[in-house]
């Protein structure tokens, strides 16, 4: 069993990103930058299916700037068996990430494509099932649990309430939750090892397909902030700011 | 213009997020709605005020909101729309860009402020900063944040009801079980007050016998931060952050929760927000409007006998 495992390089989580002085974005020049934590978890519930002798292949892929190839590596740090890089000058929408990923499918054939379920910069929460809707197969979003059989796989997912499990039928899209797993650290030693793993890359130019964006930013702005609160001694002073200052009790 | 805004049911009520999706698509002309489950499901959604028309499809399938089917039914209603509109509740979040993709629409999740028909204003970066998106596609497809739009009553209109034809039949997603938690707590994402444990509470006996007690005293919901589900103190359904549930109730009071950018985005809204942790120097105390510093396991008793 093959399985694909798309990665995106984002902001690192830590970081808090401030907007640019011309509102025309987030300011991201000389952060750090990581692969995006839904991502790993991704990866390293795939790369548990090899090592349970689930699946046979796991390619990592991602999107981006030359510099995404980084992300990839790590990806194959961690177990991926080879990774492929699509060159992009921008940072597509989910829709054409989803365009490009439909082509890779078309190459590779996976059974199971494992995605994060978000990206924590653009927080879309899309791609995933976008991809499911463009090759009409089946979706498990928000996964925390994953067991393959019979040519399916039963997925926990985290919904409103609580937790829903569902069965469904191979090839099929499956998204990443919090819970599903708590990846690994890659080892000195298998980072040097994902350095000699195949990395092929291409330039989506070359690919038959529209990536240009649907949706214009017209403006990003910082939230506004809130007022500077103040530090109460007691119980009994909460409890008399909550009552007659907020009066919210 | 018309909009179809697609509504989830609970006990043949309409979910409140719900009756927020039909508050922002008012903005986009006639409203009709597409619901998926019983009669009195359907009979809820038919008395949405400014309704002009029940989209009804009944059957147990279609009802369990698979993805698959019910995208495959917005999609073949989609032509008369040129919004499609849920709220951004985990179904909505599953199933709307699965509809948006087959509409060859890059989806707009979590709108926040609708500025005109085009262009929408949503959260990026956890929050941090807000993005105003015009789109260019002939048909939008959005998911707004609940949050940030006031719910149109339950009662008040009289729309028509017109069954949908039944999904084929397929075995490609199925389910297997649902285990819903049962609480006669308010709902975390619509309670007027939220009572969140985080990881200070050191286990789930503390979220039992120390917070619940004082959201039980106030009338509130409870909550989590992610440290908190992670270590298995409270279940997943209770994380309130950038990837759990998004709260803005009238009164918020974070217990033992350090303030990750994560968990404020999840919870920066609210009106009045208390913190009471042990760290004065805790990041939680910056969005606070009182903020308490001491040991949550002597403060917490002490404010529910108080009250």
């Amino acid at each position: 069993m093959k399985i694909l495992v798309p990665v995106k390089r984002v902001v690192d989580f830590n970081i808090k990103v401030r907007v640019k002085s011309d509102g025309t974005g987030a300011e991201t020049a000389g952060l750090k930058m990581s692969m995006n934590p839904f991502d790993e978890i991704a990866v390293e519930e795939a790369v548990r299916l090899k090592e349970k002798g689930v699946a046979t292949e796991v390619i990592a892929v991602s999107i981006g700037e030359p510099k995404a190839q980084d992300t990839l590596r790590t990806a194959m740090a961690m177990g991926a068996d080879r990774g492929i890089l699509i060159t992009t000058e921008t940072s597509p929408e989910p829709l054409a990430v989803a365009k490009l990923l439909q082509v890779i499918v078309g190459r590779e054939n996976p059974d199971l494509i494992i995605l994060g379920k978000q990206a924590i910069d653009d927080d879309m929460n899309a791609t995933g099932q976008m991809l499911a809707g463009l090759l009409g197969r089946p979706q498990a979003t928000f996964a925390s649990k994953i067991e393959i059989a019979d040519g399916r796989a039963e997925v926990s997912r985290e919904i409103d309430g609580g937790v829903e499990t569902i069965s469904i039928a191979l090839p099929a899209i499956v998204t990443a939750d919090l819970r599903l797993n708590e990846p690994r650290y890659a080892s000195l030693p298998n980072i040097m090892k994902a350095k000699k793993k195949p990395l092929e890359t291409i330039d989506a130019a070359s690919l038959p397909v529209d990536i240009k964006p649907r949706l214009t930013v017209v403006s990003v702005v910082e939230p506004s902030e809130r007022k500077p609160g103040v530090k109460v001694a007691s119980v009994a002073e909460l409890v008399e700011k909550l009552r007659n200052e907020a009066k919210v009790i | 213009m018309a909009v179809l805004v697609i509504l989830e049911s609970e006990a043949g009520q309409i979910r409140q997020a719900s009756r927020s999706a039909v508050a922002a698509a008012s903005k986009h002309g006639e409203i009709d709605v597409l619901i998926a489950g019983d009669e009195a499901a359907a009979q809820a959604a038919a008395k949405l005020p400014g309704v002009r028309t029940v989209l009804h499809a009944p059957g147990k399938e279609i009802s369990e909101g698979l993805a698959e089917p019910l995208a495959s039914l917005i999609v073949a209603s989609a032509t008369a729309y040129d919004h499609i509109v849920s709220a951004s509740t985990a179904a909505g979040k599953n199933i709307m860009p699965r509809v948006a993709a087959l509409l060859d629409v890059q989806i707009i999740p979590d709108v926040v402020a609708v500025v005109d028909s085009d262009t929408f204003v949503r959260p990026i970066y956890a929050g941090n900063a807000l993005a105003t998106v015009c789109s260019s596609d002939a048909k939008k497809v959005l998911t707004i944040r609940s949050t940030a739009f006031e719910p149109v009553p339950a009662e008040g209109g009289s729309a028509a009801i017109v069954p949908m034809p039944a999904a084929p039949a397929s075995d490609a997603s199925r389910i297997v079980s649902v285990t819903v938690a049962q609480s006669e707590r308010p709902e975390l994402d619509t309670a007027r007050i939220v009572v969140s444990g985080g990881r200070g509470l050191k286990g789930s006996e503390a979220f039992h016998d120390v917070l619940e007690p004082l959201a039980d005293r106030l009338g509130a919901a409870v909550g989590a931060s992610r440290a908190a589900v992670d270590e298995g103190y409270a279940p997943n359904d209770l994380q309130v952050g950038q990837t759990g549930k998004i709260v803005a109730p009238e009164l918020y009071l974070a217990v033992g929760i350090s303030g990750a950018i994560q968990h404020l985005a999840g919870m920066k809204d609210s009106k009045i927000i208390v913190a009471i942790n042990k760290d004065a120097e805790a990041p939680i105390f910056q969005v606070a409007d009182y903020g308490l510093v001491g040991d949550l396991f002597e403060v917490i008793p002490q404010l529910t006998a108080a009250l």
